[in-house]
Protein backbone atom coordinates (compact mmCIF):
# COMPACT_ATOMS: atom_id res chain seq x y z
CA UNK A 1 0.00 0.00 0.00
CA UNK A 2 2.96 2.17 0.77
CA UNK A 3 4.87 1.29 -2.14
CA UNK A 4 1.61 2.29 -4.53
CA UNK A 5 1.25 5.54 -2.86
CA UNK A 6 4.76 6.25 -3.78
CA UNK A 7 4.93 5.28 -7.04
CA UNK A 8 1.74 7.35 -7.50
CA UNK A 9 2.92 10.59 -6.55
CA UNK A 10 6.39 10.49 -7.88
CA UNK A 11 5.41 9.01 -11.12
CA UNK A 12 3.46 12.25 -11.03
CA UNK A 13 6.51 14.49 -10.40
CA UNK A 14 8.89 12.51 -12.14
CA UNK A 15 6.55 12.91 -15.33
CA UNK A 16 5.61 16.63 -14.35
CA UNK A 17 9.47 17.64 -14.10
CA UNK A 18 10.52 15.18 -17.43
CA UNK A 19 7.79 17.78 -19.08
CA UNK A 20 8.83 20.55 -17.66
CA UNK A 21 12.28 19.97 -18.30
CA UNK A 22 11.42 19.58 -22.28
CA UNK A 23 9.13 22.92 -22.20
CA UNK A 24 10.77 25.40 -20.18
CA UNK A 25 12.08 28.10 -21.94
CA UNK A 26 14.92 28.64 -19.25
CA UNK A 27 17.89 26.40 -19.14
CA UNK A 28 18.03 27.00 -15.15
CA UNK A 29 14.09 25.23 -14.62
CA UNK A 30 15.15 22.32 -17.22
CA UNK A 31 18.02 21.90 -15.13
CA UNK A 32 15.48 21.81 -11.93
CA UNK A 33 12.36 19.80 -13.71
CA UNK A 34 15.38 16.93 -14.76
CA UNK A 35 16.38 17.35 -11.00
CA UNK A 36 13.29 16.76 -9.54
CA UNK A 37 12.86 13.69 -12.48
CA UNK A 38 16.10 12.16 -10.80
CA UNK A 39 15.29 12.77 -6.88
CA UNK A 40 11.85 10.71 -8.08
CA UNK A 41 13.99 7.79 -9.69
CA UNK A 42 15.76 7.74 -7.05
CA UNK A 43 12.81 6.83 -4.58
CA UNK A 44 11.72 4.50 -7.15
CA UNK A 45 15.14 2.88 -6.32
CA UNK A 46 14.29 2.57 -3.12
CA UNK A 47 11.37 0.90 -3.23
CA UNK A 48 12.79 -1.90 -5.30
CA UNK A 49 15.01 -2.93 -3.04
CA UNK A 50 18.10 -0.82 -4.57
CA UNK A 51 19.35 0.81 -1.87
CA UNK A 52 23.04 1.55 -2.76
CA UNK A 53 22.00 2.36 -6.25
CA UNK A 54 19.82 5.32 -4.67
CA UNK A 55 22.53 6.70 -2.74
CA UNK A 56 24.55 6.89 -5.61
CA UNK A 57 21.96 8.67 -7.79
CA UNK A 58 21.70 11.14 -5.68
CA UNK A 59 25.36 11.56 -4.99
CA UNK A 60 26.30 11.30 -8.68
CA UNK A 61 23.16 12.63 -11.02
CA UNK A 62 21.45 15.42 -8.61
CA UNK A 63 24.46 16.29 -7.44
CA UNK A 64 27.31 16.22 -9.33
CA UNK A 65 25.58 15.77 -12.62
CA UNK A 66 23.34 18.85 -11.96
CA UNK A 67 25.44 21.20 -10.42
CA UNK A 68 28.21 20.76 -13.41
CA UNK A 69 24.96 21.45 -16.03
CA UNK A 70 24.09 24.53 -13.61
CA UNK A 71 27.79 25.74 -13.46
CA UNK A 72 27.46 25.83 -17.70
CA UNK A 73 24.15 27.62 -18.12
CA UNK A 74 25.84 30.07 -15.80
CA UNK A 75 28.92 30.45 -17.50
CA UNK A 76 26.82 30.73 -21.20
CA UNK A 77 24.40 33.25 -20.13
CA UNK A 78 20.64 32.44 -19.08
CA UNK A 79 19.70 35.64 -19.95
CA UNK A 80 19.43 35.00 -23.66
CA UNK A 81 15.97 34.53 -25.06
CA UNK A 82 15.59 31.74 -26.96
CA UNK A 83 13.95 31.77 -29.77
CA UNK A 84 11.44 29.15 -31.12
CA UNK A 85 11.09 29.21 -34.22
CA UNK A 86 11.91 26.28 -36.25
CA UNK A 87 13.99 26.17 -40.01
CA UNK A 88 13.05 23.07 -40.73
CA UNK A 89 9.86 22.69 -41.94
CA UNK A 90 8.70 19.36 -41.19
CA UNK A 91 11.02 18.94 -38.11
CA UNK A 92 7.98 19.71 -35.20
CA UNK A 93 5.09 17.24 -36.94
CA UNK A 94 7.54 14.68 -37.80
CA UNK A 95 9.34 14.53 -34.32
CA UNK A 96 5.68 14.23 -32.70
CA UNK A 97 4.42 11.23 -35.17
CA UNK A 98 8.00 9.49 -34.36
CA UNK A 99 7.42 10.10 -30.91
CA UNK A 100 3.78 8.44 -31.03
CA UNK A 101 5.69 5.39 -33.09
CA UNK A 102 8.20 4.65 -30.36
CA UNK A 103 5.89 5.17 -27.63
CA UNK A 104 3.56 2.34 -29.61
CA UNK A 105 6.35 0.36 -30.12
CA UNK A 106 7.83 0.17 -27.10
CA UNK A 107 3.82 -0.34 -25.77
CA UNK A 108 3.67 -3.19 -28.28
CA UNK A 109 7.41 -4.68 -27.28
CA UNK A 110 6.33 -4.41 -23.23
CA UNK A 111 3.27 -6.78 -24.21
CA UNK A 112 5.11 -9.71 -24.50
CA UNK A 113 7.98 -11.33 -22.05
CA UNK A 114 11.30 -11.05 -24.02
CA UNK A 115 13.18 -12.51 -20.76
CA UNK A 116 14.43 -16.24 -21.53
CA UNK A 117 16.60 -18.22 -19.78
CA UNK A 118 16.62 -17.49 -15.84
CA UNK A 119 13.26 -18.31 -14.80
CA UNK A 120 11.38 -15.09 -13.23
CA UNK A 121 11.92 -15.50 -9.62
CA UNK A 122 8.81 -13.65 -9.12
CA UNK A 123 8.60 -9.86 -7.52
CA UNK A 124 11.00 -11.17 -4.66
CA UNK A 125 12.81 -7.87 -3.71
CA UNK A 126 16.68 -8.11 -4.34
CA UNK A 127 18.58 -7.10 -1.31
CA UNK A 128 20.76 -4.50 -2.51
CA UNK A 129 23.49 -4.30 0.32
CA UNK A 130 26.81 -2.80 -0.85
CA UNK A 131 27.90 -6.31 -0.03
CA UNK A 132 26.34 -8.35 -2.21
CA UNK A 133 26.92 -6.05 -4.77
CA UNK A 134 30.81 -5.29 -4.11
CA UNK A 135 31.21 -9.31 -4.01
CA UNK A 136 29.46 -9.29 -7.91
CA UNK A 137 31.29 -6.33 -9.36
CA UNK A 138 34.90 -7.80 -7.83
CA UNK A 139 34.60 -11.42 -8.81
CA UNK A 140 32.72 -11.68 -11.87
CA UNK A 141 32.44 -7.80 -13.25
CA UNK A 142 36.18 -6.92 -12.33
CA UNK A 143 37.02 -6.12 -16.40
CA UNK A 144 34.25 -3.92 -16.91
CA UNK A 145 35.38 -2.35 -13.65
CA UNK A 146 39.05 -1.43 -14.63
CA UNK A 147 37.88 -0.77 -18.29
CA UNK A 148 35.66 1.77 -16.53
CA UNK A 149 38.21 3.75 -14.72
CA UNK A 150 40.37 3.83 -17.88
CA UNK A 151 37.00 5.63 -19.19
CA UNK A 152 36.90 8.09 -16.81
CA UNK A 153 40.74 8.98 -16.93
CA UNK A 154 40.38 9.52 -21.05
CA UNK A 155 37.07 11.33 -20.45
CA UNK A 156 39.12 13.97 -17.71
CA UNK A 157 42.00 14.23 -20.28
CA UNK A 158 39.74 15.09 -23.48
CA UNK A 159 38.01 17.87 -21.15
CA UNK A 160 41.24 19.00 -19.83
CA UNK A 161 42.47 18.98 -23.91
CA UNK A 162 39.32 20.37 -25.10
CA UNK A 163 40.00 23.52 -22.70
CA UNK A 164 44.04 23.98 -23.56
CA UNK A 165 43.89 23.43 -27.63
CA UNK A 166 41.00 26.32 -27.64
CA UNK A 167 43.81 28.83 -26.07
CA UNK A 168 45.97 27.95 -27.92
CA UNK A 169 44.51 28.87 -31.22
CA UNK A 170 43.87 31.82 -29.49
CA UNK A 171 47.09 33.35 -29.26
CA UNK A 172 48.17 32.18 -32.94
CA UNK B 1 -2.90 -4.14 -5.82
CA UNK B 2 0.98 -4.31 -5.93
CA UNK B 3 3.31 -2.06 -7.80
CA UNK B 4 5.19 -5.01 -10.03
CA UNK B 5 7.75 -4.21 -11.92
CA UNK B 6 6.06 -3.99 -15.15
CA UNK B 7 4.56 -0.34 -13.80
CA UNK B 8 8.26 0.67 -13.37
CA UNK B 9 8.84 -0.25 -17.08
CA UNK B 10 5.98 1.63 -18.14
CA UNK B 11 6.91 4.80 -16.09
CA UNK B 12 10.60 4.27 -17.54
CA UNK B 13 9.11 4.11 -21.14
CA UNK B 14 7.22 7.57 -20.64
CA UNK B 15 9.84 9.30 -19.64
CA UNK B 16 11.77 7.75 -22.42
CA UNK B 17 9.53 8.89 -25.05
CA UNK B 18 9.40 12.79 -23.04
CA UNK B 19 13.64 12.26 -23.54
CA UNK B 20 13.45 11.35 -27.06
CA UNK B 21 10.59 14.55 -27.90
CA UNK B 22 12.90 16.73 -26.34
CA UNK B 23 16.15 16.00 -27.86
CA UNK B 24 13.78 16.08 -31.42
CA UNK B 25 12.05 19.25 -30.65
CA UNK B 26 14.83 21.66 -29.06
CA UNK B 27 17.39 23.62 -30.61
CA UNK B 28 19.28 24.40 -27.58
CA UNK B 29 22.42 22.38 -27.23
CA UNK B 30 22.01 22.20 -22.91
CA UNK B 31 18.36 21.16 -22.99
CA UNK B 32 18.99 18.08 -25.72
CA UNK B 33 21.80 16.92 -23.64
CA UNK B 34 19.37 16.99 -20.75
CA UNK B 35 16.97 14.95 -22.37
CA UNK B 36 20.15 12.30 -23.53
CA UNK B 37 20.44 11.88 -19.58
CA UNK B 38 16.48 11.77 -19.17
CA UNK B 39 17.03 8.69 -21.31
CA UNK B 40 19.56 7.08 -19.56
CA UNK B 41 18.11 7.22 -16.16
CA UNK B 42 15.16 5.77 -17.78
CA UNK B 43 16.93 2.66 -19.03
CA UNK B 44 18.75 2.44 -15.24
CA UNK B 45 15.31 2.70 -13.55
CA UNK B 46 14.29 -0.20 -16.35
CA UNK B 47 17.29 -2.39 -15.17
CA UNK B 48 16.59 -1.65 -11.66
CA UNK B 49 13.07 -3.16 -11.97
CA UNK B 50 14.07 -5.70 -14.45
CA UNK B 51 16.48 -7.06 -11.44
CA UNK B 52 14.03 -7.10 -9.10
CA UNK B 53 11.69 -9.11 -11.21
CA UNK B 54 14.37 -11.95 -11.61
CA UNK B 55 15.90 -11.80 -8.60
CA UNK B 56 19.19 -11.27 -9.17
CA UNK B 57 21.82 -8.30 -8.54
CA UNK B 58 23.41 -7.65 -12.05
CA UNK B 59 20.33 -5.16 -12.84
CA UNK B 60 21.69 -3.12 -10.22
CA UNK B 61 25.99 -3.53 -11.68
CA UNK B 62 24.28 -2.59 -14.88
CA UNK B 63 23.42 0.86 -13.65
CA UNK B 64 26.71 1.35 -12.00
CA UNK B 65 28.30 0.83 -15.23
CA UNK B 66 25.44 3.39 -17.07
CA UNK B 67 26.11 6.01 -14.63
CA UNK B 68 29.93 5.95 -15.03
CA UNK B 69 29.51 6.30 -19.14
CA UNK B 70 27.01 8.81 -18.31
CA UNK B 71 29.09 11.27 -16.26
CA UNK B 72 32.13 10.49 -18.89
CA UNK B 73 29.59 11.54 -21.50
CA UNK B 74 28.40 14.46 -19.75
CA UNK B 75 32.42 15.64 -18.57
CA UNK B 76 32.86 15.69 -22.74
CA UNK B 77 29.55 17.31 -23.85
CA UNK B 78 29.87 19.81 -21.72
CA UNK B 79 33.36 20.81 -22.90
CA UNK B 80 32.34 20.46 -26.09
CA UNK B 81 29.82 22.43 -25.76
CA UNK B 82 31.56 25.31 -23.47
CA UNK B 83 34.42 25.18 -26.17
CA UNK B 84 31.60 25.54 -29.36
CA UNK B 85 30.13 28.91 -26.98
CA UNK B 86 33.65 30.61 -26.66
CA UNK B 87 34.02 30.23 -30.34
CA UNK B 88 30.53 30.76 -31.64
CA UNK B 89 28.66 32.56 -29.16
CA UNK B 90 26.06 30.46 -29.60
CA UNK B 91 24.13 27.05 -27.98
CA UNK B 92 21.75 26.78 -30.70
CA UNK B 93 22.58 23.79 -33.13
CA UNK B 94 20.56 25.59 -35.57
CA UNK B 95 23.37 28.10 -35.82
CA UNK B 96 26.08 25.76 -36.02
CA UNK B 97 25.92 25.16 -40.02
CA UNK B 98 29.25 25.28 -40.78
CA UNK B 99 29.63 22.03 -42.32
CA UNK B 100 26.69 22.55 -44.61
CA UNK B 101 28.33 23.06 -48.00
Amino acid sequence: MVELALFIIFAIAAIFGAISMVWARNPVYSAMGLMLTMFSIAIFYVSNGAHFIAAVQVIIYAGAVMTLFLFVIMLIGVDKAETRTENLPLQRPAALALMVLFGAGVLIAGRSAWVTGITPAGSVPVDGSIEQIGTKLFNEWLLPFEVTALLLIIAAAGAIALAFFRDEEAQR
Amino acid sequence: MTVTPGWYMALAAVLFVIGVGGMLLRRNALVMFMSVELMLNAVNLTFVAAGRELGVVEGQLAVLFVMVVAAAEVVVGLAIIVAVFRRRKTASVDELSGLKG
